[in-house]
């Protein structure tokens, strides 16, 4: 089982994501936006996170690039879920050091095989 | 039939409900404002409170009465519930894990960069009548062999004349004492004939003592050089625009690398981010950028 | 060594002693214009905290932030404009909803969500903006925006909307602020998006929420 971090700060799209993330067994906490990530994050092990780009106070690219300059979460795995599809956005989240990059609406079967490739499953 | 009939209806012949719906939404909604969130198991003294407000609000459905509170402009009944929501008490050795991660972790981090001879500056803002900047000191000179040779400045501030009139007299009844170490107790206090006790004299002259209205930039100014300042339990008080201008006052009045440390309920991700977030393992502080 | 006190008299309030600030330089409003260029970024800060002391420092604060890349200063310039507020801080913000950089549109709608009154008049066009991201931008001011009409500016936006992002904000954000009488336009929406899982699952919650709570 891997800890899984949710940034998001619309409260459906957190709950959508936890079920999704918790069917394969693993454990969810959420977090509104990057400041509050961190606060939570930080002095424990993370398998994967799960970042939204547009967030207040501090937005995606924002808490990748603090997690990746930090020591403690330079190499847990992010995937950034975002409304944006252009190829500037996608080139932002490769600056920042995110691993994979998902625009929603994400079909549920894609976001558990993403989930699936970097934290892994935990037989039921 | 509207709306208002059926709820004029209803309240009449039943008290008012708060439904699991109706917690889970103010739960949402409370903690997006404040960052406070509440468990499950703090419904009951949650539905308590919300009950009253809508009673002396007239508000016979908890649905009228969360949106009145919502879309008021000034937000003053947000701010009489969260005084109701949140308890604040002031005693000696309050939240004392941020004390203990003061005088560890940030204090040596802090004396790394201090040439020699130059004091470290502590800021306790809001100080009350003065349990916070006076546990500091005694945690200190108990707690940090360093201050044998390093200086330390205790600025300690409040918009309260009267708390700070208290402050500065230093005397404290048995609630205000109760968490400190009896030792402690005998030896930075004298005992009062009527039971309460007065803390000791050079304590009370090594504080420096000062009315300071958070808000008002004329009188955070002269606050600067700071190494670490201690601001609990205030910040979840202010509106979302008051927050940011404090977060502000506290990074101007900071040195490079100095540290915020707020309430163990409030959370800097509702305020500013300005800051580093910073987790040691006593507590989280807030640290501006070197 | 030890606890110390640097400290003369006993005066209520004031400077602590060692703290005092030399301000060489002028504090009148074009002296605080020219600084918001200055190359010093604790400069520029002070200048811009200052101005907010200043109603006809909204244009020239408003064309600082757009050129400004610290985010110390970023912060004080919002600031500024968030304590000015009223319709010609509103006109300046709006714009930056385009903005490419995210921390600069995000500070943008926090400013905007402040302003209930002057933004009020732009809510209708930016939601029918032919810009989805401008539409989805949009609907996040309505999640913290103290105006009575948010409900039913979201339930109209919901009633029109084709791009499954915009439908999405804003139903996550009638999920926190709308009543029963956006019901109608949610139930329309998981419909008309019922291929669409996540869709179909925030109306669903949106629903459940309001019904519950309505009851």
């Amino acid at each position: 089982m891997a800890r899984v971090m949710i940034v998001d700060d619309a409260v459906t799209v957190r709950m959508y994501h936890r079920e999704l993330v918790e069917a394969l067994g693993h454990q969810v906490v959420e977090a509104e936006n990057g400041i509050e990530a961190l606060e939570k994050a930080l002095g424990a092990d993370w398998g994967l996170f799960l970042v939204d780009v547009n967030m207040p106070k501090m937005d995606g690219y924002r808490l990748v690039r603090e997690m990746r300059a930090g020591e403690e979460l330079r190499a847990v795995p992010v995937v950034m879920v975002s409304t944006e599809a252009g190829p500037g956005d996608r080139e932002q989240a490769w600056a920042a050091g995110a691993n994979f990059y998902l625009v929603k609406p994400v079909r549920p079967e894609t976001l558990q095989a993403v989930v699936r490739a970097l934290a892994g499953e935990v037989a039921s | 039939m509207t709306e208002a009939q059926t709820e004029a209806e209803r309240g009449a012949c039943t008290e008012p409900v708060i439904t699991d719906a109706d917690f889970e939404r103010f739960r949402d909604f409370f903690y997006r404002k404040t960052g406070i969130y509440f468990e499950d198991g703090k419904r009951y003294f949650v539905d308590k409170r919300l009950l009253e407000r809508m009673r002396a609000t007239g508000h016979t459905s908890f649905r009228s009465y969360f949106t009145f509170m919502r879309f008021q402009a000034s937000g003053e009944e947000l701010q009489r519930l969260i005084d109701l929501m949140t308890v604040n008490e002031t005693y000696f050795f309050r939240e004392e894990y941020q004390f203990r991660c003061l005088a560890g972790p940030v204090l040596d981090e802090l004396l790394e960069r201090k040439a020699p001879g130059e004091s470290v500056r502590i800021w306790s803002i809001p100080c009350s009548t003065g349990e916070e900047p006076y546990s500091i000191a005694i945690w200190l000179l108990e707690h940090w062999p360093p201050i044998e040779r390093v200086d330390v400045e205790i600025l300690a501030s409040d918009i309260d004349t009267q708390a700070l009139e208290k402050a500065r007299a230093g005397v404290y009844g048995r609630r205000s004492v109760q968490r400190l170490p009896q030792a402690l107790l005998r030896k930075y206090f004298e005992p009062l004939p009527d039971g309460r006790w007065r803390i000791a004299r050079e304590l009370r002259e090594a504080v420096d003592f000062r009315r300071v209205n958070l808000a008002n930039p004329g009188e955070t100014r002269p606050y600067r050089r700071i190494d670490v300042i201690f601001c609990r339990n205030l910040l979840i008080y202010f509106d979302d625009a008051s927050r940011r201008q404090a977060a502000e006052v506290f990074y101007d009045a900071l040195n490079p690398g100095g540290f915020v440390f707020l309430g163990h309920s409030e959370s800097m991700s509702r305020i500013s981010s300005l800051f580093r977030v910073r987790r040691f393992a006593d507590a989280v502080a807030y640290q501006k950028p070197v | 060594m030890g606890l110390v006190r640097r400290q003369d008299g006993r005066q209520e309030t004031g400077a602590p002693a060692g703290t005092v600030e030399r301000r060489r330089r002028g504090r009148g409003l074009e002296d605080l214009v020219e600084q918001l260029r200055d190359p010093d970024p604790q400069a520029r800060r002070w200048a811009a905290r200052d101005l907010a002391a200043h109603p006809e420092a909204v244009d020239a604060l408003a064309d600082a932030l757009e050129a400004e890349r610290d985010p110390a200063v970023r912060a004080a310039l919002l600031d500024a404009l968030a304590a000015i507020g009223g319709e010609r801080v509103a006109e300046r913000l709006v714009p930056l909803l385009r903005s490419e950089d995210a921390a600069l549109r995000n500070g943008a709608i926090e400013v905007l969500q402040g302003l209930p009154e002057a933004v009020a008049p732009h809510m209708a066009r930016l939601l029918a903006d032919a810009d989805p991201d401008v539409r989805i931008f949009a609907a996040d001011i309505c999640r913290a925006l103290p105006h009575p009409e948010t409900p039913s500016w979201l339930a109209a936006l919901l009633a029109r909307e084709t791009h499954p992002n915009v439908v999405g904000t804003a139903i996550d954000v009638l999920a926190e602020i709308g009543g029963p009488a956006e019901l109608p336009a949610l139930r329309a929406a998981a419909e008309r998006f019922a291929a669409e899982p996540f869709l179909a699952f925030s109306a669903r919650v949106a629903i459940r929420r309001i019904e519950e709570s309505a009851r």
